[in-house]
């Protein structure tokens, strides 16, 4: 071990020249990594509260066909579901972007896992709620926006937080479809120099500084919604 | 002291008619043949053993429980059935919730919307169900406010209210939708002994105002004694003796009856 760490410091020397020259593309690359989460997360809210709802659908056909649905892609890597939908799909044609894949592939994934959370902040929601909407004889539409949700959402805030930065970390495997982003980014221009070490340390680093404060922001959110107002 | 402008008119001589109910859980025979009838702006008091039945019928009543079987109808109107050519069928939630609009409900534990103001609660069912402006639920809504004592609390959150001030923003909740049946869960129950009189106050002024019909499920004896027409004494899902105030608190027929008001008392 020492050896081959001695050969490598002995001749390797940091380029910074190099660093920036590099740092712009890759800065694109993560900023399209940024974008993919941004609607990917969006994607997984919106469809997470849709599963959410229609697991508890007093059809059991409706819910236990969503419950099956969650369970397939929970129990499935995002990488094998990003080509399903990549090269798969088009056989039955539906044909997607490399982009487009990865947003539905990550909202898809990640749908599943918001709606679990969802579910337990609906379940958090006491009896009483829903008996005093029955005794105000509320339409079950209301229940839901005025009484139920407006409850069960803020408890759920810091777990979509925390799914959020998830998704930004898996977001780079939208490289497996060629989606663009920040890996393929560092990877061409490693590929092109041959000198890997700085494309892969500006992206680790350009990843901690969207990565952290998100953390961080995410920490805020906890605070901020993690109780409940009584 | 008006409860509300408009007092809703009765069209049936009987308010409350439950028939035949049963409602079994498992092993647990919660009422048993259970029949019962409330005249139009009658106040019901009903006493009784935990685990006897009693909150049972109210949640019956507010379709919170289903029964196993028998029929329940209010003011002339069957609440879970409705008739197909003389025969007795099972209501879909269309009719139940047409039904339901004459009943309320105020619980024990209050059951306020957190996230919402006092004024807040009151409006969302008359706007949403009854069909009123913003403008006239918030109207309804402060006057009843101010019914209850609470003109200077309309804008407080509940986690910002004393239990007794929650409870009394619970009951202008209910009459806020103006029902023919208002229910009472043991709505003191979960109160510091030092706000029970606020709330108990606002009850005896609805009681003594109003024509609405009352259930009312409490162990306030004092209550029963000044407010109630008729006092059910409830034991093993039925009712085992009913009369007034002073015949059922005073001069009890059954052991059971004795035995459970001496218990309440001692306290």
């Amino acid at each position: 071990m020492r050896v081959i760490f001695a050969q490598v410091s002995d001749g390797w020397q940091w380029d910074m020249e190099y660093a920036l020259e590099i740092l712009p593309a890759i800065a694109r690359g993560l900023w399209q990594t940024v974008q993919a989460t941004i609607i990917g997360i969006t994607i997984g809210m919106v469809l997470g509260l849709v599963l959410a709802l229609l697991r508890r659908s007093p059809s059991r056909v409706v819910s236990w066909s969503t419950a099956a649905v969650i369970e397939f892609v929970r129990g499935t890597p995002l990488l094998v579901q990003l080509f399903f939908i990549f090269f798969v799909l088009p056989n039955f044609g539906l044909t997607l972007s490399p982009f487009v894949t990865l947003v539905v592939g990550l909202g898809l994934h990640y749908g599943t896992y918001t709606s679990e959370s969802y579910r337990a902040g609906i379940d958090n929601v006491e009896r009483g709620q829903w008996e005093a909407s029955t005794a105000l004889n509320l339409p079950s539409t209301t229940t839901w926006t005025r009484v139920i949700l407006p409850q069960a959402i803020p408890t759920v805030i810091p777990a979509l937080g925390n799914y959020l930065v998830a998704m930004f970390k898996d977001a780079p495997l939208g490289m497996g479809i060629a989606a663009g982003g920040v890996l393929l980014a560092a990877q061409s221009a490693a590929s092109r120099s041959f000198q890997p070490v700085e494309p892969y340390t500006v992206m680790g680093l350009l990843f901690l500084a969207v990565s952290i404060p998100a953390a961080l922001f995410v920490r805020y959110l906890e605070k901020r919604y993690g109780y409940q107002r009584g | 002291m008006a409860i509300s402008e408009a007092e809703p008119i009765p069209t049936s001589d009987v308010m409350v008619r439950m028939r035949g109910i049963n409602l079994i859980y498992g092993e647990n025979h919660v009422l048993r043949d259970l029949d019962l009838e409330v005249a139009p702006g009658e106040k019901v008091v009903i006493i009784g053993p935990s685990g006897s039945g009693k909150t049972t019928i109210l949640r019956v009543i507010m379709t919170l429980a289903r029964p196993t079987s028998g029929t329940v109808e209010i003011d002339g109107r069957h609440l879970y059935h409705h008739e197909k050519s003389g025969d007795l069928v099972a209501a879909g939630e269309k009719h139940i919730r047409e039904v339901r609009s004459d009943i309320s409900m105020v619980f024990q534990h209050f059951n306020l919307f957190p996230h919402m103001s006092a004024i807040e609660n009151t409006m969302l069912a008359p706007i949403k169900v009854l069909g009123l402006s913003k403008e006239e639920a918030r109207q309804r809504g402060a006057d009843l406010l101010k019914v209850v004592g609470l003109a200077a609390k309309i804008d407080n959150y509940p986690a910002e209210l004393s239990g007794g001030q929650k409870q009394r923003v619970a009951i202008a909740r209910a009459l806020a939708m103006r029902p023919k049946v208002m229910l009472f869960d043991e709505v003191t129950s979960a109160l510091d002994p030092e706000l029970v009189g606020e709330v108990l106050a606002v009850l005896k002024d609805i009681a003594q105002s109003g024509t609405m019909t009352m259930m009312l499920v409490t162990h306030e004896m004092g209550f029963a004694r000044e407010a109630a027409d008729r006092v059910l004494m409830f034991d093993h899902g039925n009712v085992l003796e009913e009369g007034t105030p002073e015949k059922i608190l005073h001069q009890p027929e059954h052991e059971r009856t004795k035995a459970f008001l001496r218990a309440v008392l001692a306290h």
